[in-house]
């Protein structure tokens, strides 16, 4: 059953396309990577997948899809006194949750409680990415939005959370999307990748979809293909 | 102190009873929206932001109204302004504020004659009639009762956005209303205060909070505090050293941030 419908979605800023013609479906409790390199509309695939900018075409969420995300980063002034529990307030407040949630949801992230009470400005940006994460969490959602959740972490916390976030789809069967440059990590972990550059390059299952051609594509071509089309260029002048 | 002087300043509030107590209330309302005002990066908009009053206090003058009425139509001109434009973009109102809200101040300076223009940018002394007064109280139980229930929304709006809405806030009619509450403040303001300060009543309490304050609450608390003891101070000065109150009121609370700096030097 699916959980996620996507069809012939395009989000224009002043004209230009970010994202044109994107068609995908994301199965219950499935897990999709999307890739590709920077500018290529990957998080706002996510912001229009969200309702937070307008689009064009069709996006069609499951009507029990209740949506937790976590953002790539948050840019908070250093002097601002909001602290953790403050922060997490906020949304314990808007949804009506049970505040004695946050205590398991800072187990499960591995965060200690003491950290409540710490400005959110002044904590450590691995710790600012698993706040997020119970953040997220909070009102038991059965969808994830990770946008890019290592890029501000160092790899020993990387690992954490990968291995938090697997655990986490697996305890609370959860249906997860995430955007990662980490190719290792679309292999081990999703069973959908979606390629984008601007439009759709490839969507399918990793080992299957992910030819070096595609990631060639993807990521632009490599020195090699550059030379290969300079050769090939060259002996047509000859001939 | 001298024995005239406190006896001028007492006659000064059971003369005014009403001018004194909705002064104080508008530095509560004050003290607590600035702190969402700084949050949301809004320091240098705020004082152009009450620059807009100033056209429509002129004209209204001319046109033998009430002058707080012609304030409030300009400021509300304003905030619409502000809204649909951030709306829109999604991106800082800075410039649009600079330059459209300055010409304001231009504009009204030019439509006002002498001695009002002085009164209208630096605050007064005028009468606050019974009605006035109830209005007033009634504007500020309303922007701090908005303030404080949606204290939640606002800070996450302001903090993230993407964050708010997918937690349920309709974040474009929220922000519509904090910047009511905004021209509301500084419509009640202006009286006290003036055109040209009203903006620095909303932000230097709440930059003083931010200095001190561990956390959010402590931030609201502080704001509001800091705001009413300027009033506070800054009224009987201005009565003791025959000024202007805008610029007195200012300069207390100006002073508090100052000392307040040294504080946080030490943290």
């Amino acid at each position: 059953m699916k959980i996620l419908e996507v069809r012939d979605l395009s989000v224009y800023f002043d004209n230009t396309a970010a994202l044109e013609n994107v068609s995908f479906d994301v199965e219950r409790e499935g897990s999709l990577a999307i890739i590709g390199p920077n500018g290529a509309g990957k998080t706002v695939l996510f912001r229009a997948l969200l309702g937070t900018v307008p689009y064009q075409g069709e996006i069609k969420w499951a009507g029990d899809a209740r949506i937790g995300y976590v953002p790539q980063r948050l840019t908070i002034e250093r002097a601002l006194p909001l602290t953790v529990q403050e922060f997490l307030n906020t949304k314990l407040h808007i949804l009506r949750a049970n505040p004695s949630e946050v205590k398991s949801l800072l187990e499960i992230v591995r965060l200690q409680p003491a950290i409540l009470k710490r400005p959110l400005a002044k904590i450590s940006s691995g710790q600012l990415q698993r706040a997020l994460i119970v953040f997220a969490l909070i009102g038991n959602p059965n969808v994830l939005l990770f946008d890019e959740p290592t890029a501000s972490v160092d790899p020993s916390s990387e690992e954490q959370i990968y291995e938090t976030l697997h655990n986490l789809e697996d305890q609370r069967h959860l249906t997860t999307l995430i955007i990662s440059h980490d190719l290792s990590l679309v292999y081990r972990y999703a069973n959908k990748v979606l390629c984008l550059s601007g439009k759709q390059l490839c969507f399918g299952v990793p080992q299957e979809t992910l030819s070096t051609e595609t990631l060639n594509k993807l990521y632009g071509a490599p020195r090699k293909y550059y030379e290969h089309h300079h050769e090939h260029g060259h002996n047509h002048v000859h001939n | 102190m001298s024995t005239t002087t406190n006896m001028a300043i007492i006659t000064f509030i059971t003369n005014n009873p009403y001018y004194v107590l909705l002064a104080l209330s508008t530095a509560v309302a004050a003290g607590i929206l600035g702190a969402f005002a700084v949050m949301r990066r809004m320091a240098l908009a705020s004082d152009p932001i009450s620059h807009i009053a100033l056209p429509g206090l002129g004209l209204a003058l001319l046109l033998k109204i009430n002058p707080l009425i012609g304030a409030a139509a300009t400021l509300l001109v304003g905030a619409l302004l502000i809204w649909s434009f951030e709306k829109r973009t999604g991106i800082a109102t800075e410039t649009l504020i600079g330059v459209v809200f300055s010409l304001a101040l231009a504009i009204g300076s030019i439509v006002t004659s002498g001695e009002e223009l002085i009164d209208a940018l630096l605050g007064n002394y005028s009468n606050v009639s019974p009605t006035g007064f109830f209005v007033g109280i009634a504007v500020v139980i309303a922007i701090v009762a908005f303030l404080l229930a949606k204290r939640q929304e606002l800070t996450l709006a302001i903090l993230s956005p993407d964050l708010a809405k997918t937690s349920g806030v309709a974040t474009d009619r929220l922000n519509l209303y904090f910047l009511l509450a905004f021209v509301a403040t500084v419509l009640l303001g202006l009286r006290f205060v003036g055109v040209l300060l009203m903006g620095s009543l909303v932000i230097i309490p709440a930059a003083v909070a931010k200095n001190l304050a561990r956390s959010m609450r402590g931030m609201i608390t502080i704001g509001a505090a800091v705001a009413v003891a300027s009033v506070l101070a800054g009224l009987a000065g201005a009565i003791y050293l025959h000024l202007p109150t805008g610029p007195a009121i200012v300069t207390v609370a100006a002073a508090i941030f100052i000392l307040s700096l040294l504080k946080k030097q030490r943290d």
